[in-house]
């Protein structure tokens, strides 16, 4: 199925000589070529439900100048981890605002239920070129939601070489987010407390985001090209999760232990604010390759992920197109395994990690169970089928389990898995 | 290593991009993002969120 439209052009990972050669061919086309598609994203135990719609417009200008608009609106419902373990008793949290509570019962992994947000994000990118084998694309990119703010800018240097066999693509991008969270930005590694009273240190905090990218692709023969990408970020500013807390347990009984946290606040819950490093580098190594078969299309791609806080990542992602015709079924399978974050802990021990007098005796603490020790496997199938010359119509389903490291965690204190499905529904067409 | 430009016949698909599934991949490297620790590698811009 050989659809007109470019929109691949927008990620720098796809700046290939194949989106190359296809700006060539349609220099004239003067259609936008639009993208459509919806996402329904829920976790099972009634956590987060997503509804995300979003539309993609892209435009050959001319000269192998192109511009490329996104719009996603994200809307996110249900209850969310609060980084505090199940327990055999009751435990009772005061909500981000500070003005109520909620109860996870004996056995409950703790949850949020406050958690709801709607979220609107803009892109632009426009790609102007340099000489017959080389251009620069320039980018844009907001989102706001009720607590958070992102901008952004990019630029990437693209570079043709060895016949447009080859290409070299060199990216920096700069973020600057605000953190503006209900209830404000919590003093870290301070006790929760009771309703009306609150720990806190301000209304919002920032972050900034620095990433850069080196990358090569190339065509190997008639039906397979690769890419191998490098990439660099650094981090800093406020990394904290403002709603993540710590449990702190008695040694012995291993229940929920505030004793010693009332010498701080005389209403303190036996849990502490979160507190992660005001800093991160990121490394990663990304390859991918297609392979196209008589008929049937393979794609694979290989991610390993280094940063200075101990976090390593392997993932895996397979797809195989099966084509029939108008139409092609798409397997696909991938597995992400992490180890933790060195200051991971499944939580503080009164005693060793918090003091006489409530004071938290580590730099820094989390027990976000994203920091920790799992895998993810996802499973899906994609249906698409092709309308007419230049529009597409598909359907996506995924099923994603996480499965966390229960290993040296007290019996009751689990995380349990995650499952969760994903279902996309996509349009694509020129207008 | 590499093809003359009478040879991109397969090369020249949609569905031979390294990334043919636009909004898929969109919406992966955002599950994902918020659910794991790392993300990253296939490019930079794109955007932050407060999800993770």
């Amino acid at each position: 199925m050989q659809l007109k439209n470019i929109k691949g052009k927008v990620s720098v990972a796809t700046c290939s000589l194949l989106q190359v050669t296809a700006s060539v061919a349609q220099a004239s086309d003067t259609d936008w070529d639009i993208d459509t598609a919806f996402l329904y994203y829920s976790e099972s135990d009634s956590r987060v439900s997503a509804f995300e719609p979003a539309v993609y417009a892209g435009k050959e200008l001319g000269d192998g100048e192109r511009i490329d608009l996104r719009l996603v609106i994200d809307s996110l419902t249900g209850a969310t981890p609060n980084g505090a373990h199940a327990s055999s008793v009751a435990q009772t949290f005061t909500t981000p605002s500070g003005n109520s509570t909620y109860v996870a019962q004996p056995g409950e992994t703790p949850l949020d239920d406050t958690f709801m947000d709607t979220r609107v994000a803009v892109g632009a990118d426009w790609t102007l070129p340099i000489n017959r084998l080389s251009r620069v694309k320039l980018g844009l990119n907001a989102s706001t939601e009720y607590d958070y703010l992102s901008l952004g800018v990019s630029g990437t240097y693209i570079q043709d070489l060895n016949n447009k066999n080859t290409t070299l693509t060199a990216g920096l991008a700069f973020n600057n987010d605000t953190y503006t969270p209900e209830g404000g930005i919590p003093i870290a590694l301070s006790p929760m407390r009771a309703p009306g009273d609150t720990n806190r240190e301000g209304s919002d905090d920032t972050k900034t985001l620095t990433d850069f990218i080196l990358g090569v692709t190339q065509v190997i023969n008639r039906k397979t090209i690769i890419e191998l990408n490098y990439s660099y970020g650094m981090s800093d500013g406020y990394l904290t999760d403002p709603f993540k807390i710590v449990t702190v347990v008695d040694p012995l009984t291993g229940l929920p232990d505030s004793s010693a946290l009332v010498n701080v606040n005389a209403d303190a819950l036996p849990y502490v604010y979160e507190k992660r490093p005001d800093s991160r580098q990121r490394n990663s190594l990304f390859f991918r390759a297609a392979h196209h078969l008589t008929q049937d299309v393979i794609h694979f791609s290989y991610r390993y992920f280094w940063d200075d806080w101990g976090i390593t990542s392997n993932t895996f992602d397979l797809k195989y197109r099966y084509e029939m015709g108008a139409s092609y079924l798409q397997p696909h399978v991938r597995y992400y395994m992490q180890d933790a974050a060195d200051y991971y802990r499944h939580n503080l021990v009164q005693g060793a990690d918090v003091d006489a007098s409530g004071t938290v005796l580590l730099a820094e603490v989390s027990s976000d169970s994203r920091l920790s020790k799992f895998a993810t496997t996802t499973l899906g199938l994609k249906y698409g089928y092709a309308i007419g010359k230049n529009s597409e119509l598909s359907v996506r389903g995924e099923f994603m389990n996480q499965a966390f490291d229960d290993a040296n965690v007290r019996a009751g204190e689990e995380t349990p898995d995650l499952d969760a499905i994903i279902l996309n529904v996509g349009y694509s067409f020129l207008w | 290593m590499g093809v003359e430009p009478w040879e991109r016949d397969l090369l020249a698909k949609d569905s031979m991009r390294l990334a043919p599934d636009y909004f898929d991949n969109f919406y992966d490297e955002h599950i994902y993002f918020s659910k794991e620790a790392t993300s990253g590698g296939q490019g930079v811009g794109g955007g932050g969120c407060g999800c993770n």
